[in-house]
């Protein structure tokens, strides 16, 4: 089939304003330590997922913090909850609980709409 | 008095048995009917063989002299063998006394239990003051078990247990019932003494104490009754329930029945089987290290019958399964707290989506044969020493093997199906076994326990024998391919949970390869009884302080002799000491130890 | 002409400290003040990084401790020529006065960088961008003074790290080492003052050098809250209600980010101040910011190229207030020797 026509170029900007914080403060209420995250990337890069795909803990954790939570979905499905990643967080983060909870809060808001 | 043995205030009693058969009817028809398919078949399989039998001779010890709980705690053994064995010889020896003396023994149900009232002093029976010195005795027995269930209720560390477990309002009514009725039956029974003199040793000495104050008999017979009946009726909804559920538990488990991944019968049964004893609070690390002591497996399955279960009480747990191994009943709470733990799983289902072939498994060597296929698992990357350390073994003893995930594989499953991801969990293993199958090698040595424990009870279709490092190496040693040289080093052995416990005891291989390389010295917990690190996976809910105690109370265990090493054989609890570890040993794998010899 | 064993220009804490130790060895010190009250910078921070202590009582400390008797203070007294005569130094303030002194002791400190410089991010254009400076006058007062009135929305206050510093845009290459754990104070404090708001701070790098500064970091986000984005804010722009929204690209996702703020707080760096660049360059010891330059980084941190020139604090670089203290410490103990060899 030949495309033509216009289309609307979605703007890559992450809106803040646009974004729904409610998940992220169920999940700092739920998980406090993963407030302390400073982004160092340690956890994704020990991922045994990470190896073999784009998953990244970092970037789930980074979109969930800016309350965008769409492409979360698929994401947060190839999390093998090794625990790896919680052996290597300097700040102590409990990476296993986060990504569960992050699962079950996209879930939940995913079923009402 | 009354010839026609009856008297209207039997009628509570009887009216309370019915309703207590019919409840015990309905419950269990309800179970049987809710088996899975192969749990069915598992009971048509076995209910014809020696296997029945051995149920029975169990329900005997277990049901009625609880010699599981004697073992753990002489006293509270007592409290529960006198009444429950007290009072069934109570029920059996006054039905034979009732049969005796009616000479039928199709009397009235309730002759035996209200014998004394009914009785006519003057007829002679054989073995008549037998009968009437035993039925004291064993009333005896009872209240002497009863006295220390109300102590035990009051003052719960007399007994040796730090907490009693708490109750609610219906298992009150059952609990205050049943501490009424043995009482009540001694009064009664005094009471119709004291006028007729057909008492025994406790029975006619309190009777003639009694007897000047000339008190009327039929009411406190009456209260006797209303109290059985209110037990009866009660008891289906308490923790007394336990008394019938045990029995069917035992036979269902002997015929082979198991917990599965989804809640099954089996699985209510076992949660009606607990008799909230509460020894599982005081093994519990969470409570003795951490002091969290609303979680533990009464709790948790208390929450369940009541229907009030949390998220929080559900996954605030080890599966250490140290409460699993004291539990006198045998309720496998941990596997009941995975069945809970289910999530459901995302309706696109694209997880794992990524592992086509190429992804996982090593590059690194061509040979499709090889003896041993060696997986590290994920952990065991983060502890270079221990893979480095199997390598150089494997070189020693020269054995043709493939380090499976070199590259790094994908995950066991195990924490997966911990946290309840069935779905995720099932296509790791499939993809994991495709891969163990695709190599046609004898023995997978995995360095990781809960790889371990995941290959050795999850995985179904594995055609490899599956051994932990430490049977692997023992084999060396005992094959004479590895040598080890003693040394005058002190060792204390720290048991991983998922090796030491239920089906999985890993005890000897590791401690033949410690006197081997140098002095084991005895530590107060292990084996079956070893502390958890803290770190298990089981558990995601704990803070970092909660891990760090929990951590401290086993290290206090492994440090108390001052030995040279702590060793271990999991890579995530040597990971945990290293990290608590100032000064003092060092933490130290076994693979680790037999390198530096 | 009046003498004195030493005169320090400029009273702030390096001064005054260096002031307080040598008047109590009894030197009789000059302290010459460009302002009306001696304090420097003191005088504009509420309270001071990691641990919330007012920076009133560090000035009331040190003026309590001088020794009245050795010490004269002069205020609103700049210097205007400074140079040797027969093995003193003759300095001369704005009202035409003399001095003579054994040693000098520079403590000129340093100016906040002018914001209005950094156009982008529209400080007096947009009356919700402040500075640093600003809030720390409002956390003074105890009340955050938004510039839009609401009553309906949570509000959002946003710091901007590196705000001419490590920019070569506005001419500083170099890092003013106080304004991260500054943001994360204040960020604390802003919290604290008004509880329901979001806070974000965006950053390049979070540069916790300090003892207990990574500790408050953690605090802020732990306790507090406070979200941190790494990326610089590129641009600022108003909105129709005459709030702004931020544009930074959030480097940890790879994604541009914006936002719109209530507040805006720009975290400016440190420049030398008027009265450095002039002393430096009278005296021909200025580095290419007219920073002041010691003779030795190492070893001789208070001297400069000219004997009995002494320097210390922020006149030299970039330091945070104990820093200061600590610099005027040693400064005070190299002026002692100097003397004492006379």
């Amino acid at each position: 089939m030949i495309k033509f026509g216009y289309a609307p170029v979605v703007s890559r900007t992450l809106d803040l304003d646009s974004s729904d914080f409610s998940l992220r403060d169920e999940l700092i209420r739920e998980v406090p330590s993963y407030k302390k995250c400073i982004g160092c990337g340690g956890c994704t890069s020990t991922c045994s997922a990470h190896q073999h795909t784009e998953f990244s803990i970092l970037r789930c954790n980074m979109l969930f913090r800016r309350g965008k939570y769409d492409v979360l979905e698929k994401e947060l499905d190839k999390c093998m909850l090794c625990g790896k990643c919680l052996l290597v967080c300097p700040r102590n983060v409990n990476t296993r609980d986060m990504i569960i909870k992050m699962r079950l809060l996209v879930q939940h808001k995913n079923k009402k709409q | 008095m009354d010839t026609t043995m009856y008297n209207p205030f039997v009628m509570p009693f009887a009216f309370g048995v019915v309703i207590l058969f019919l409840n015990l009817i309905i419950s269990f028809v309800t179970w049987l009917y809710n088996l899975s398919k192969t749990q069915r078949k598992q009971v048509g399989r076995h209910i014809i063989s020696w296997r029945t039998l051995a149920a029975i001779w169990e329900c005997l010890r277990e049901c009625l002299l609880h010699r599981n709980i004697f073992k753990r705690n002489p006293v509270l053994g007592y409290m529960h063998c006198s009444l429950a064995f007290g009072w069934s010889l109570l029920i059996i020896v006054g039905k034979f006394e009732a049969s005796t003396y009616s000479g039928s023994f199709f009397t009235n149900p309730w002759l035996a239990i209200f014998f004394r009232y009914f009785e006519d002093p003057s007829r002679i029976f054989p073995h008549k003051e037998l009968f009437t010195f035993l039925m004291d005795f064993l009333l005896a027995v009872v209240l002497s078990g009863l006295l220390l269930a109300v102590i035990k209720r009051f003052y719960s560390r007399l007994m040796g247990l730090k907490k009693a477990t708490r109750h609610t309002p219906s298992d009150r009514i059952a609990l205050i019932s049943l501490w009424c009725i043995f009482p009540l039956r001694l009064v009664a029974e005094s009471l119709v003494a004291g006028y007729r003199n057909n008492g025994g040793f406790l029975t006619q000495s309190l009777g003639n104490l009694l007897a000047p104050f000339n008190l009327p008999i039929d009411p406190i017979w009456w209260a006797y009754s209303i109290a059985l009946c209110l037990f009866f009726i009660f008891m289906p909804f308490t923790r007394y329930m336990h008394i019938f559920t045990e029995i069917l538990l035992i036979f269902l488990r002997k015929w082979g029945v198991v917990e599965e991944d989804k809640k099954t019968g089996y699985t209510d049964v076992e949660l009606a089987a607990c008799s909230r004893c509460g020894i599982c609070i005081d093994v519990c690390p969470l409570n003795t290290a951490a002091k969290i002591n609303d979680t533990q497996s009464v709790y948790f399955i208390r929450d369940i019958r009541d229907n009030v279960i949390s998220h929080r009480i559900i996954n605030d747990c080890l599966l250490c399964n140290r409460c699993v191994e004291a539990c006198p009943v045998g309720i496998k709470s941990t596997k009941i707290r995975q069945i809970y733990r289910e999530k459901k799983s995302f309706e696109n289902k694209q997880y794992y989506d990524y592992l086509n072939p190429a992804a996982t498994g090593s590059t690194t060597s061509g040979n499709k044969s090889p003896k041993v296929l060696y997986f590290a698992g994920c952990m065991s990357h983060l502890t270079p020493g221990i893979i480095d350390s199997m390598k150089k073994i494997f070189k020693a003893a020269g054995e043709d093997f493939v380090f499976v995930d070199e590259d790094k594989n994908i995950c066991c499953g195990r924490p997966l199906r911990q946290q309840g991801f069935l779905d995720q969990a099932n296509t790791l293993m499939a993809k994991n076994v495709q891969l163990f199958n695709s190599y046609n090698a004898e023995i997978l040595v995995t360095s990781c326990p809960i790889c371990y424990n995941s290959f050795k009870t999850e995985y179904k279709d594995l055609n490899i024998k599956v051994m932990h490092h430490t049977q692997y190496i023992n084999m060396l040693i005992e094959e004479g391919r590895l040598q080890v040289n003693h040394s005058d080093k002190t060792f204390a052995y720290h048991d991983p949970c998922e090796i030491s416990r239920e089906e999985n005891r890993i005890f000897e291989e590791p401690r033949n390869i410690l006197r081997a390389a140098g002095t084991l010295l005895p530590l107060t917990n292990e084996k079956a009884d070893a502390l958890c690190c803290g770190s298990s996976l089981g558990n995601t809910v704990l803070s970092t302080e909660q891990i760090e105690d929990i951590r401290n109370q086993a290290m206090d265990v492994l440090t108390k002799d001052n030995p040279d090493y702590i060793v271990t054989s999991c890579p995530l609890c040597k990971k945990t000491f290293k990290k608590g570890l100032r000064n003092g040993p060092e933490v130290k794998d076994i693979a680790e130890i037999i390198i530096m010899g | 002409m009046e003498k004195f064993d030493i005169i320090i220009i400029g009273g702030g804490p390096a001064g005054l400290n260096a002031a307080m130790r040598l008047s109590n060895m009894n030197y009789k010190t000059l302290v010459l003040e460009k302002e009306k009250v001696i304090g420097g910078k003191l005088n504009q921070w509420d309270k001071l990084f990691p641990d919330f202590t007012p920076a009133i009582d560090v000035l009331k400390y040190l003026t309590e401790n001088i020794k009245q008797e050795n010490t004269q203070i002069s205020t609103s007294t700049s210097v205007t020529k400074i140079d040797k005569s027969d093995n003193l130094w003759k300095v001369t303030d704005s009202n035409n006065n003399e001095y003579l002194a054994d040693a000098v002791l520079i403590t000129t400190g340093f100016d906040v960088f002018d914001a209005r410089r950094k156009e982008e991010y529209g400080y007096g254009i947009y009356p919700c961008v402040i500075t640093s400076v600003d809030l720390e006058k409002m956390l003074e007062t105890g009340t955050i003074n938004f510039p839009i009135e609401t009553s309906d929305r949570r509000r959002r206050i946003a710091f901007i790290q590196c705000v001419g510093s490590r920019d070569e845009k506005s001419g500083n290459h170099f890092c003013s080492r106080n304004c991260c754990i500054c943001a994360v104070k204040q960020a604390i404090e802003v919290k604290e003052v008004v509880p329901d708001s979001d806070v974000y701070c965006f950053y390049m790098d979070l540069r916790m050098f300090g003892q207990h500064y990574e500790e408050l970091y953690r605090r802020s986000q732990q306790e507090f809250n406070v979200n941190f984005v790494r990326g610089r804010v590129s641009e600022i722009a108003p909105t129709f209600d005459n709030r702004v929204v931020l544009k930074a690209e959030d480097t940890l996702l790879s994604r541009p980010v914006k936002m719109t703020f209530d507040l805006v707080v720009l975290m400016v760096g440190m420049n030398p101040s008027e009265g450095t660049k002039t002393l430096s360059s009278l005296l021909d010891i200025n580095d290419e910011y007219g920073y002041v330059v010691s003779q030795d980084e190492h070893v001789a941190d208070n001297l400069t190229n000219k004997a009995g020139v002494f320097v210390a604090g922020t006149c030299k670089r970039q330091l945070t207030v104990p820093e200061t203290m600590k610099d005027a410490d040693s400064a005070a103990i190299e002026i002692a020797n100097f003397l004492n060899r006379r």
